[in-house]
């Protein structure tokens, strides 16, 4: 026996023998000690058996022979557990790398989302972006130009989770080749089509909703390929129209167009882009109306615009017991009164 | 969620009759059943009047599908969507590539 083996045998034989002579709740105590000690030294549930075996005719004159040849068969059942406990401490570990290189992965995520503040005079902008799980096939975008005009973009990628997310970046590098003309919705949605065609999965598809706010002529220009309709709020009128424009989700067809719509943008006016993960949010097992998610925002219109997205997501996050199904993207932009 | 899909040869031409909910579940059961037909060279429409739901993975299957066929010398056609699915594929501007027969629904 080594020096470890005879230290575990005179613990284990202190234990016993002052467990044995007065039933004490200390000796008890005693044993969880030496439980959190056998799994430190890596001490099987087998090894365990027979210390107790060897310790316990040591201190006992003479056992009965059934006693003693019942642990033979204690001993057996002892190893085939042992044998399963040991794989699944394996599996932990390795869950417990995996886990870090995912969350590795996710910061990394992060890291592809603009982050600066958006500080227009004109401008109130605000976005929230969470994903069901570690990472997202949600991405979203805004930018300034030279000339003070503001691109804004919320694009969804079908499905979630790793695969999901590693479209996303694809839509990341795409755009940052495209920074002189980032401004023309139509011509983004143009090139990023040919790009995710060529490199996507026949059966996976991105959808990308593109906005341009230009404050010289306070019109907001747009097109969407096959996204789901954000919401235009016109102040003057207290009402919200739906934002659709016509065209084929990304990655179907390698030669498509947009078409591009625009509109002007009074004061107090907003415009509002979503993911689906917004509008799948099922309140009590229901999916939620759109009109539902307009009442939210109505309610808020005195808030600014990074309040209402974050109070919204808040509420249907609560409303679906903490666990989104989907990931979950609000932006809006309104322009200041 | 159940889905199911009962294939029927008619005229030279396979129908498939899918009932259920096409989403992220059944996703793969649709396409283990559709993608081969639509590989092949007969005609396929594909009847989703018993469907009421599909998700974003849902539509994926049916692009898939509508690739692989246009690479064979088949066509693919669905039918009997109903308002809410119609829509969905009207949102994506599926509906400008892929064969919608708005009408009739195929006879079982």
């Amino acid at each position: 026996m080594d020096d470890m083996q005879v230290s575990m045998y005179q613990l284990y034989k202190n234990m016993l023998t002052s467990y044995l002579q007065n039933k004490s709740e200390h000796a008890l105590y005693h044993a969880q000690q030496f439980s959190k000690q056998m799994m430190e030294q890596d001490m099987s549930p087998e090894e365990t058996v027979s210390l107790h075996l060897s310790v316990f005719q040591d201190i006992a004159d003479e056992l009965p022979e059934e006693v003693t040849d019942s642990f033979d068969l204690l001993l057996e059942v002892m190893i085939g557990y042992g044998l399963a406990y040991r794989e699944h401490q394996s599996l932990r570990d390795r869950q417990q790398e995996l886990e870090s290189e995912l969350n590795v992965a996710a910061q990394m995520q992060r890291t592809l989302l603009p982050d600066a503040g958006i500080n227009l005079d004109e401008v109130d902008f605000g976005v929230v972006s969470v994903p069901a799980g570690k990472m997202s096939g949600d991405y979203y975008h805004y930018d300034l130009d030279d000339e003070g005009n503001l691109a804004i973009a919320v694009a969804d990628v079908i499905g979630k989770g790793v695969p999901a997310a590693m479209s996303m970046s694809m839509i990341k590098y795409a755009m940052d080749t495209l920074t002189d003309k980032q401004m023309q919705p139509g011509y983004v949605l143009e090139s990023l089509n040919r790009v995710v065609e060529r490199n996507i999965d026949d059966d996976m598809f991105i959808t990308m909703m593109y906005g341009v706010y230009h404050p010289k002529n306070s019109h907001f220009y747009f097109a969407s390929a096959g996204h789901e309709p954000g919401f235009f709020y016109q102040s003057a009128g207290d009402t919200f129209t739906d934002l659709e424009g016509r065209g084929l989700v990304l990655g179907v067809s390698p030669r498509m167009t947009y078409k591009e719509y625009d509109f002007p943008l009074e004061d107090g006016d907003m415009v509002v882009f979503l993911s689906d993960g917004v509008t799948e949010s099922r309140v009590d097992g229901e999916f939620i109306e759109r009109d539902q998610i307009t009442n939210m925002i109505r309610e808020r219109l005195d808030l600014p615009a990074q309040e209402i997205v974050d109070e919204i997501y808040q509420q249907l996050e609560k409303a679906q017991e903490f666990q989104l199904r989907d990931d979950f993207t609000l932006m809006i932009l309104r322009r200041k009164v | 969620m159940n889905l199911d899909i009962d294939v029927q040869e008619k005229k030279g031409k396979n129908v498939a009759f899918v009932e259920g909910e096409v989403d992220v579940y059944t996703a793969t059961k649709l396409k283990e059943t559709i993608q081969p037909l639509a590989e092949g060279e007969h005609d396929l429409v594909i009847d989703l009047s018993g469907v009421d739901y599909i998700d974003s993975t849902g539509l994926g299957i049916f692009i898939g599908a509508l690739k692989a066929s246009e690479k064979s010398e088949g066509s693919m056609t669905l039918t009997g969507l109903n308002d809410r699915v119609r829509r969905l594929f009207e949102i994506t501007g599926l509906h400008e590539v892929i064969d919608i027969d708005a009408a009739k629904r195929e006879e079982a």
